[in-house]
């Protein structure tokens, strides 16, 4: 056998068995949210659940200490209202730096730029003080609005716009419309495939973060859905079955997402992963 | 008389930037300067306080133990799980490249952990995959070998819950590092490999070395500074896969596991101690992050 035979061979059972491993806990979600609470740690364990636990759905949405119907809404909610809010907000920015001549323009993208030299999580502590003088604990606009300023979609969204084509934003002009008009009816439309790469990123890390909405939804009716996981998981003696399939549910929002916009998603990727 | 054309500029900038400054000015910079307020003050339960104490909040973030400690757990976490990310993921992402067919496929699998949250990984590390349980996975294997089962968690001494917390990570951010190598790999001019084929470089690990390697750089350097800076913010996994109902053991505490404890815990918030806390985090990133940007600006003036 010659060495490029045994290198192809060696190179896909490495592949084969690193993709086992990264599907083997999207497997286990699945096996052990319908498995019964026993058999998840019981001794003689089978590869699927002996009988399947159909009715672990009904379980887990009728949780008397966790509303987790009520956390999927919330995350919903919240996951929508920020992106939609921070693509309105973060492009004007962008493009209002990138385009409209302004003496101090330079100044203020410095004064934007500085902030992103501290990641917002390690705030946490001062934000939290801000929203909860604000009266926004376990409200919807503590877990909605802070997020919506973020420097760095402004700073993706500038670098953008200063690569759109002048021509196309000229002819606008000639025609007769604003800067506003300019931007509505030229600019947007044309850029659909970058607005839906920021959005897709917005959407996965609005619905997985934790931090944040761990100690802004204090009370259980605002808790989004991973806080109703954390709850579940730190519980005393949790009930493992329901655990696992609530954080199934939980996952499959972001997996269709995946399914179905990965184009958008790699490039929201790369551009925020080289661009920063 | 019309307004100026200047004047219409400037008034539409701001339109068109203000709603972003605003919120900026409100979420970003009202914070920070309310931390330096309260990191004088004695603030225990309250966000007006009255007793100035000076620096005595930083003197004992920078003295007492756990500060520090927290510090010395994000070092050694770094230095876990920076250089296994960067190899592993480079690896994956020169395989996947490597590939004629199913490459969109598997792609898709190293790239799909992505879409699960850390509490949803740490979840199925904590209760499935490391459970402390006899028949726990990683204990039934250690089972099939004879060995007896482990408290993965539990087990300090040697310190057992590091590969439970650096596997967790791996697992969900391996492909995020895979995207941004295949994006760079695809990005390598072919003629260079040619240019290697005719200078007589053996395929494999020379051209990697001398061709592919020196042309990610630039992608590397993001690479590792991403993952250093995630690093420094973990908190999901630490607090889901440590802490349980009983609360969270004295040890494994990062940053911003350290800090929640300390101000938002339910021990009594100390604010006071916690702004001191978050100031000394944020001059530390911001210095790391500065002496990148000029590592970056002395990069190109290099290559210029």
């Amino acid at each position: 056998m010659n060495g490029a035979v045994v290198k192809a061979v060696l190179r896909w059972t490495a592949l084969i068995v690193a993709a086992a491993l990264f599907l083997l806990p999207f497997y286990l979600l699945l096996r052990n949210g319908l498995a019964s609470r026993a058999e998840i740690t019981a001794p003689d364990w089978t590869l699927w659940p002996r009988q399947v636990h159909w009715e672990n759905f009904a379980r887990l949405f009728s949780l008397e200490d966790v509303p987790f119907a009520r956390s999927l809404l919330n995350s919903a909610v919240v996951a929508t209202l920020q992106t939609l809010g921070l693509l309105v907000i973060c492009s004007l920015a962008g493009y209002g730096f990138a385009r409209i001549p302004y003496r101090h323009s330079k100044t203020v993208f410095y004064a934007v730029l500085a902030t992103l030299m501290i990641p917002t999580s390690v705030t946490f502590v001062p934000s939290f003080v801000v929203v909860s003088s604000l009266g926004w604990l376990s409200d919807l606009r503590g877990l909605v609005i802070p997020g919506l300023f973020s420097a760095f979609s402004v700073f993706l969204f500038r670098q953008y716009f200063l690569d759109f084509p002048r021509e196309l934003e000229e002819a606008g002009r000639v025609d007769g419309l604003t800067r506003w008009g300019v931007f509505r009816r030229i600019v947007v439309p044309n850029s659909r495939g970058f607005f839906a790469a920021i959005a897709v990123i917005s959407v996965i890390g609005s619905w997985n973060a934790f931090l944040w909405p761990l100690i802004i939804a204090q009370s259980p009716d605002s808790w989004t859905v991973q806080v109703a996981l954390s709850g579940l998981l730190t519980s005393q003696n949790p009930q493992l079955n329901l655990l696992f399939l609530a954080a199934a549910v939980s996952i499959l929002p972001i997996v269709l997402l995946f399914a179905f916009l990965q184009r958008y998603l790699v490039r929201g990727v790369t551009e925020s992963g080289l661009k920063g | 008389m019309s307004v100026s054309r200047k004047t219409r500029d400037t008034l539409a900038f701001w339109g068109f930037v203000g709603p972003f400054l605003i919120g900026l000015a409100v979420f970003a910079y009202l914070p920070m300067g309310w931390s330096v307020y309260l990191s004088f003050f004695d603030a225990r339960n309250t966000v007006t306080p009255s007793v100035f104490v000076g620096l005595d909040n930083y003197a004992h973030m920078l003295t007492d133990g756990p500060f520090l400690a927290s510090l010395g757990t994000f070092s050694v976490f770094a230095l876990a799980i920076v250089p296994l990310t960067f190899v592993l993921s480079l690896a994956l992402a020169v395989g996947v490249h490597q590939l004629r067919f199913a490459r969109a496929f598997f792609r898709s699998v190293f790239f799909l952990p992505f879409a699960c949250s850390y509490v949803v990984a740490s979840l199925v590390w904590k209760t499935s995959l490391f459970s402390g349980v006899r028949y726990g996975l990683a204990n039934t294997v250690l089972g099939l070998f004879g060995a007896d089962p482990v408290a993965w968690t539990g087990t300090v001494d040697p310190p057992l819950y590091w590969i439970v917390l650096v596997t967790a990570r791996l697992w969900l951010q391996l492909g995020f590092y895979m995207i941004l190598f295949l994006a760079a790999l695809q990005r390598i001019p072919g003629r260079l490999y040619e240019a290697a084929w005719l200078d007589g470089a053996k395929p494999g690990w020379q051209v990697f070395r001398h061709i592919t390697l020196p042309q990610l750089r630039a992608t590397s350097v993001a690479v590792l500074l991403l993952n250093l800076i995630n690093a420094y913010q973990a908190f999901d996994e630490f607090y889901n896969i440590m802490g349980d109902s009983r609360g969270y053991p004295p040890f494994a505490r990062p940053p911003l596991v350290y800090l929640y404890y300390t101000s938002l815990g339910s021990g009594g918030q100390d604010l006071g101690r916690g702004s001191a806390g978050a100031v000394l985090l944020a001059l530390l990133i911001a210095l790391v992050t500065l002496v990148q940007g000029r590592l970056f600006r002395f990069d190109r003036g290099a290559l210029s």
